[in-house]
């Protein structure tokens, strides 16, 4: 856990998934930018035209299809996973190695150098976006890097960048209040909620939907910053480790005194008689 | 050559279980040869959704509580004096050597890149509980080597390096007891982060203290199991009575842990409990066979002092009760609503069982190589030895005439 530290200028996505045309800019964009393989895909395997089915080691973002027939209507949505960049990231609290770092421009990176691939990030993530390379023999994490490269150089990441429609990408702050007035100008065309607003403690990608967002195929997640789950009980690990080790060593400290008086007062006892058999 | 013939002349010598277990061994070996030829995707049945399976679950999760028996007794006898108990010790602290040496190989194995543990200590995240129990694990072993070193030195008759472990012999016992209380817990500090992932049977914010509780009346049990089976199979002295005293501290823990537990689920646990009813019925097996049966059993003086049933008791349901907890914690209690079931591979499997008969195997060899038994309360000193060259003769103040 990192000190507090004020959110409002990390560069943030939102998200608008109600301008969303599904025509997967951003999975092409962001494939040729990370160099990433092609996935040999089929259509219908998630729901309607969504391909690939799901995130992988070769795949950081996609395009999630809501086809199909809800509130008497056939309904037609889209959604784009991808990694959250969590304020307070679980994967960089978790990590042995410290290889997930929150860069202070906001995107969430991963330094493949230092894995060790235990996979514990994976477990930790509340939104699931560690993916591991299971087809290599040494495996190592993907995760979507919020293009940290481009961002750097002052460019916008590359799924933004050719986004027609749907993403705006600028500070947290701004953001939230382009998201707030968009619902204030049209209340019956969103939900009045930002996603990623609370979540897992607030994240650098914030939805607006048309639909309830559970149905889109968002997750349900706690509102509180999950690296202050665990640090909950690791907090306490110096204190229990001085309290069982003193407490021990004092209790051995005090039997062993115990057996040694009792020694003493043997041996005292002995000599005594033994002094008396000299005398006479 | 001879040296070869040798070997496998005292092979043969072997009982028909030895080797067996020799077998199984040989056979994880070569599964975990294919594990580092083939890849883990390849040789395991874990995916993105499961990144994390048999071998977590068992290898390290159930495996480290079930090594606890060293750090409770060691605790037991030399802090607290129980010397009766005295010839249980070195018996515990091989198996809870041989026991984290295999929850090293364990994560070895399991690790994408194992050749890289050394990060650990190049890159320490303070704030990772997977960081502080590789550490405590790391230690505990080191610790846990330096006090089975003791009937080692004594069989090749090292006498010098012999002194030196005595000396550290009750400071080890301290550190040891005290490392082992941070990673057992910290282990359920692992699924505090899974919010949202781990059903509410089993997350609540004292999962560690529980994890911790649960690991000292395991090692217990575990201690009681090995001396009756050392006791039955290894032509070793009954030692039912010892055990009868050991057994009577552990309603105490169970007891505690029910009432820790029952209170969590009450006032600590998010709503609904009992929506699924595999859920329902795992936790029901649990916490009946594993706490329950066993609570009751060990409140009677009868089933504390016949060794048949301290092993039924210990062994068959404490034990049981414990491997089912870690596993409803770590695998069944994380599969989400209409998910895929995970189901170890061939491959996993056979590593997992070969862990298990290394085990038994490496424990049984070291019992008939090395002096692990004949230590007994009348030929031990208690005292701390003040200094070297003074460790064999008892402790005097003021000399005898």
């Amino acid at each position: 856990m990192s000190v507090k530290r004020n959110f409002s200028n990390d560069r943030t996505f939102l998200i608008d998934t109600t301008r969303c045309t599904g025509c997967r800019s951003c999975q092409v964009a962001c494939k040729q930018w990370n160099q990433m393989k092609a996935e040999e895909t089929t259509f219908f395997q998630g729901e309607g035209y969504q391909n690939p089915a799901h995130l992988s080691e070769n795949t950081l973002t996609a395009v999630k299809f809501i086809d199909g027939w809800r509130y008497g209507r056939n309904e037609f949505a889209f959604y784009k996973e991808m990694c959250m960049h969590c304020n307070e990231p679980a994967c960089v609290s978790v990590c042995p190695v410290s290889a997930f770092i929150k860069t202070p421009e906001g995107p969430v990176i991963y330094d493949a150098k230092r894995c060790i691939g235990c996979r514990f990030c994976m477990i930790a993530c509340p939104f699931g976006i560690p993916k591991y390379q299971w087809s290599k023999g040494l495996p190592l994490v993907v995760k979507c890097s919020g293009c940290f490269s481009r961002v750097k150089e002052g460019l916008i990441p590359a799924c933004a960048k050719a986004c027609p429609t749907a993403i705006t990408y600028g500070s947290r702050q701004e953001m939230i209040d382009e998201a707030n007035r968009r619902i204030t100008a049209h209340p019956g065309k969103y939900m009045s909620r930002i996603y990623g607003l609370e979540e897992a403690g607030g994240t650098s990608v914030l939805y607006l939907s048309a639909i309830p967002f559970n149905e889109l195929g968002f997750k349900k997640v706690t509102q509180r910053p999950l690296p202050s789950l665990t640090w909950a009980a690791l907090r306490f690990v110096p204190t229990a480790f001085i309290t069982m080790g003193g407490s021990l060593a004092f209790i051995s400290w005090l039997t062993n005194r115990k057996e040694r008086l009792r020694r003493e007062k043997e041996m005292g006892e002995d000599q005594k008689a033994s002094g008396k058999e000299d005398g006479q | 050559m001879t040296a070869m013939k040798k070997i496998v002349s005292e092979i043969q010598d072997f009982h028909i279980f030895l080797r067996i277990l020799i077998v199984l061994v040989t056979a994880g070996l070569i599964a975990a040869i294919a594990r580092f030829t083939f890849g883990l995707g390849a040789t395991t049945n874990l995916s993105d959704v499961y990144p994390w399976g048999l071998w977590v679950s068992f290898d390290v999760v159930t495996a480290v509580p079930l090594a606890a028996g060293a750090f409770v007794l060691g605790a037991i006898v030399h802090c607290f004096h129980i010397k009766k108990l005295e010839p249980l010790v070195r018996p515990a602290i091989v198996t809870g050597f041989l026991g984290y040496s295999l929850v090293c190989i364990g994560l070895l194995l399991d690790l994408g890149q194992p050749h890289r543990g050394w990060h650990i200590f190049a890159y320490p995240n303070l704030h990772s509980p997977m960081f502080e129990v590789a550490l405590c694990v790391m230690s505990y072993t080191t610790v846990a080597l330096l006090e089975f070193l003791a009937p080692v030195f004594e069989k090749f008759g090292f006498h010098l390096p012999l002194r030196f472990l005595r000396t550290l012999e009750l400071p080890l016992i301290v550190l040891g007891a005290a490392i082992a209380t941070l990673h057992q817990s910290t282990i359920g500090t692992f699924f505090l982060i899974a919010v949202d992932k781990l059903h509410n049977l089993w997350y609540n914010p004292i999962l560690p203290l529980l994890f911790w509780i649960s690991a000292v009346f395991t090692g217990r049990c575990i201690i009681i199991i090995e001396a009756v089976m050392v006791h039955r199979y290894l032509d070793q002295p009954d030692e039912t009575e010892l055990l009868a005293t050991l057994a009577r501290i552990i309603p105490w823990f169970l007891g505690i842990y029910l009432v820790l537990k029952v209170y969590a689920l009450f006032f600590l646990s998010e709503r609904p409990l009992f929506d699924r009813p595999g859920l329902t019925a795992l936790f029901t097996i649990e916490m009946v066979a594993g706490i329950i049966i066993p609570l009751i059993m060990f409140l009677h003086k009868r089933i504390r002092k016949d060794s048949t049933m301290q092993l039924r008791a210990a062994g068959l349901v404490v034990m049981f009760g414990l491997v089912l907890n870690r596993f409803n914690v770590s695998m069944f209690g994380m599969i989400q609503k209409n998910q895929q079931i995970y189901y170890p591979s061939a491959i996993e499997t056979i590593v997992t069982i070969g862990i298990i008969a290394a085990h038994i195997l490496f424990f049984a060899v070291v019992a008939r190589y090395f002096p692990i038994f004949e230590h007994h309360p009348e030929d031990v000193d208690y005292a701390i030895p003040d200094g070297f060259r003074r460790v064999k003769k008892p402790l005097t103040i003021g000399k005898p005439s």
